[in-house]
């Protein structure tokens, strides 16, 4: 159950008219990657942005980071506007696991999970040693996923997965209220897929995070994701449950191809595949 | 579809594991906690990051080392001095005991007048131009980014050259605006540099350097111009000062140049951590917190600060901001925080020990310490660039 201190009232975001485009060129709202989105996204729910490429799920996600900027419209977080907020505040609250992670330099993995405490010992010109409990944070982090052996690795010798589960670990490092993931899976193995999935549920039930992630994966966010939004051509084409989104007319109209949808044997919930 | 067993196998935790960090659990380190919350299972000392002991450890060593390479290299030259004497004049130098007035001793004005202010302008040189590298490397995530290859000195070295040639630097009273030129130049170069490589895709290895090179043409066919048309006696001292040489400082000249590095330096400490954050790319550092536009204009100026007063001073010495930071990371760590003082300590004792050389090999002529950096860092630029870690950027 819900742990009750980390309950919040109200919605997690809410999004009105959100606009980008990524070149400052294109004022035509044709051309723009987003296009007046308008939504809510609950708090506490696992919510899985779907969509073709190109519709606009990164950005999306970018945005509710506050990595990117809307050209116009405007986002709330927890009732204040993100655009009134200082990176240090947002990144307090929110964590974002990017969809690659830039690893040139030789820091171990316990180091870079650790830089997810950065938001929390701010100020300005003071350098902050690590304390015991920041410590604490960034082991049970890597504890829960399964990177901890790894810790005096070196991240530009480990896996690709392996370096994704320590991202994910620094993003809990950074005690989020929401945290955002895009495409958690892509590059884990079907083992650390399902380690991942259940992490997040048990962190949702179990803390009351709020978990966005932006998939492919249509079947683990069927399964896994308490709604679902559809994105298409900047747009939100539907949201709900996953057996309101996961339509065969809906996912055939957004994608242009033909799927099968039926129903997963252990939970019952939609099952998308290709046709042969 | 999952059968029952299958199912069960994938639900095997792997969570169970003794914890990684071996080493004795600390009954020291758990009594200090709170009571209600569950120690660590391992010492904090024994785990694989940056601590602050660990970082008092290295950087006093690294001090210690410095020194020892200071006091090493004052004996070398044209006439050898034993330890013992370097020890006693230094003692009678900072007692006040033996007096350091021109003329008194040759061996005591060679050592405290020539070798001394020389070996330190070595120091300073060498430890800007490396931790320069460091902030450039953290800022365009990019290993073999060197204030020399990427035509930051060049700039400098322009913006210097327009200032000795059209007099702006030439009076005593001015003698700051030389610097001050140097650093509009190195500044301009880097925010070209950056302009460039972050056109399109991210930061490219291959962009980067290309445009090194091609901005380093730019301004030294500006540099040849200006040398060209200006009268030889001066053109000649000019393309001795832009091989990098050491030559001739005095005490209040060292004074001047570690004002300004020291400006550039304390900028680039209190950024030290942002600078962590940022070489795992703008995005991801900007979602944890860092004010990604402050700190980018903070460590440009910072390093424009130290580039130019160290090529107003010693001309263009490249290479030593691409080894120095390259191997105190391999050694040390990759913390911005131990990797900035670090790699200041080790340029420094770099750039003493390749002057050193300079001097001494052909002794009594002698030639100029960017040969010798040259030598020990193209090599080691190219195995960089062969290499398999740095594929990772491209």
């Amino acid at each position: 159950m819900m742990d009750s201190g980390n309950l919040l009232p109200g919605p997690a975001y809410g999004l009105r008219d959100v606009t980008f485009g990524y070149d400052a060129r294109f004022r035509d709202h044709s051309e723009s990657v987003l296009n007046a989105v308008t939504c809510s996204i609950d708090s506490g729910k696992i919510l899985g942005i779907l969509g073709p490429n190109g519709s606009g799920k990164s950005t999306l996600l970018k945005l509710l980071a506050r990595v990117l900027c809307p050209r116009s419209g405007t986002i709330e977080l927890f009732g204040d506007p993100l655009s009134r907020l200082s990176q240090v505040e947002v990144a307090r609250q929110v964590a974002l696991v990017p969809q690659e992670t830039l690893q040139i330099f030789p820091f171990t993995l316990a180091e870079m999970v650790l830089m997810g405490r950065f938001p929390h010992h701010q100020g300005y010109g003071g350098w902050h040693w690590e304390d015991a409990d920041d410590w604490r944070i960034a082991y049970q982090a890597m504890e829960d996923l399964d990177v901890t052996h790894l810790g005096s690795r070196l991240v530009t010798d480990v896996s690709g997965g392996e370096r994704q589960r320590a991202v994910i670990a620094r993003a809990l490092t950074q005690e989020p209220q929401v945290l955002l993931l895009d495409e958690p899976t892509a590059f884990l193995d079907l083992h650390h897929q399902l380690d991942i999935a259940r992490i997040l549920r048990r962190l949702n039930r179990e803390r009351g995070l709020t978990v966005i992630l932006v998939s492919h994966d249509l079947n683990l966010a069927s399964q896994y994701c308490d709604q679902l939004m559809m994105l298409h051509g900047g747009k939100i084409m539907e949201v709900g449950s996953p057996r309101d989104v996961l339509r065969p007319d809906l996912l055939e109209s957004v994608y242009g191809c033909q799927v099968l949808v039926d129903r997963h044997p252990q939970s019952g919930l939609p099952r998308v595949s290709l046709p042969v | 579809m999952f059968s029952d067993s299958k199912e069960k196998a994938l639900l095997v935790k792997p969570m169970e594991k003794v914890p990684p960090f071996t080493l004795s659990p600390s009954s020291k380190v758990s009594s200090e906690w709170d009571q209600a919350t569950p120690p660590l299972p391992f010492a904090i000392s024994s785990l694989p990051a940056l601590t602050i002991r660990g970082w008092l450890v290295s950087v006093g060593v690294s001090c210690v080392l410095a020194v020892v390479t200071l006091l090493v290299c004052l004996g070398f030259g044209t006439e050898p001095i034993p330890f013992s004497r370097i020890w006693s004049i230094l003692v009678g130098a900072l007692t006040g005991t033996e007096s350091i007035r021109v003329g008194t001793d040759p061996t005591t004005v060679i050592l405290l007048q020539v070798r001394l202010p020389r070996l330190l302008l070595a120091f300073f040189v060498g430890g800007s131009l490396a931790m320069v590298g460091v902030a450039l490397q953290a800022l365009l995530r990019n290993p073999l980014a060197d204030p020399f290859i990427i035509g930051i000195s060049s700039g400098a070295a322009l913006g210097a050259a327009i200032a000795l040639l059209f007099g702006v630097g030439v009076s005593v009273l001015s003698v700051s605006a030389l610097p001050v030129c140097a650093f509009a130049g190195a500044l301009l170069s880097l925010v070209i540099m950056y302009r460039i490589s972050s056109v399109g895709f991210g930061f490219s290895i291959y962009t980067l350097l290309l445009a090194g090179v091609v901005l380093n043409a730019i301004f030294s066919a500006f540099i040849m111009f200006l040398t060209s048309v200006a009268d030889p006696n001066r053109a000649f001292g000019m393309y001795a000062w832009l091989m990098g040489s050491l030559t001739g400082p005095d005490f209040p000249t060292l004074g001047v140049l570690a004002l300004y590095l020291g400006m550039g330096l304390v900028i680039l400490a209190t950024q030290a951590q942002s600078l962590n954050l940022l070489t795992l790319g703008e995005e991801t550092a900007r979602s944890l917190g860092v004010e990604v536009e402050r700190v980018k204009k903070l460590v440009f100026v910072a390093a424009a600060l130290l580039t130019g007063a160290v090529v107003s001073f010693s001309g263009i010495i490249g290479f030593v901001g691409l080894v120095v930071p390259h191997a105190v990371r391999l050694v040390l760590s990759a913390d911005h925080r131990l990797l900035l003082p670090a790699a200041g300590f080790v340029g420094g004792m770099f750039l003493m020990l390749a002057d050193t050389v300079a001097r001494t090999a052909l002794s009594p002529s002698e030639f100029p310490v960017g040969v010798v950096t040259a030598l020990v860092g193209g090599p080691v630029f190219l195995y960089l660039l062969t290499t398999r870690n740095l594929r990772v950027g491209m």
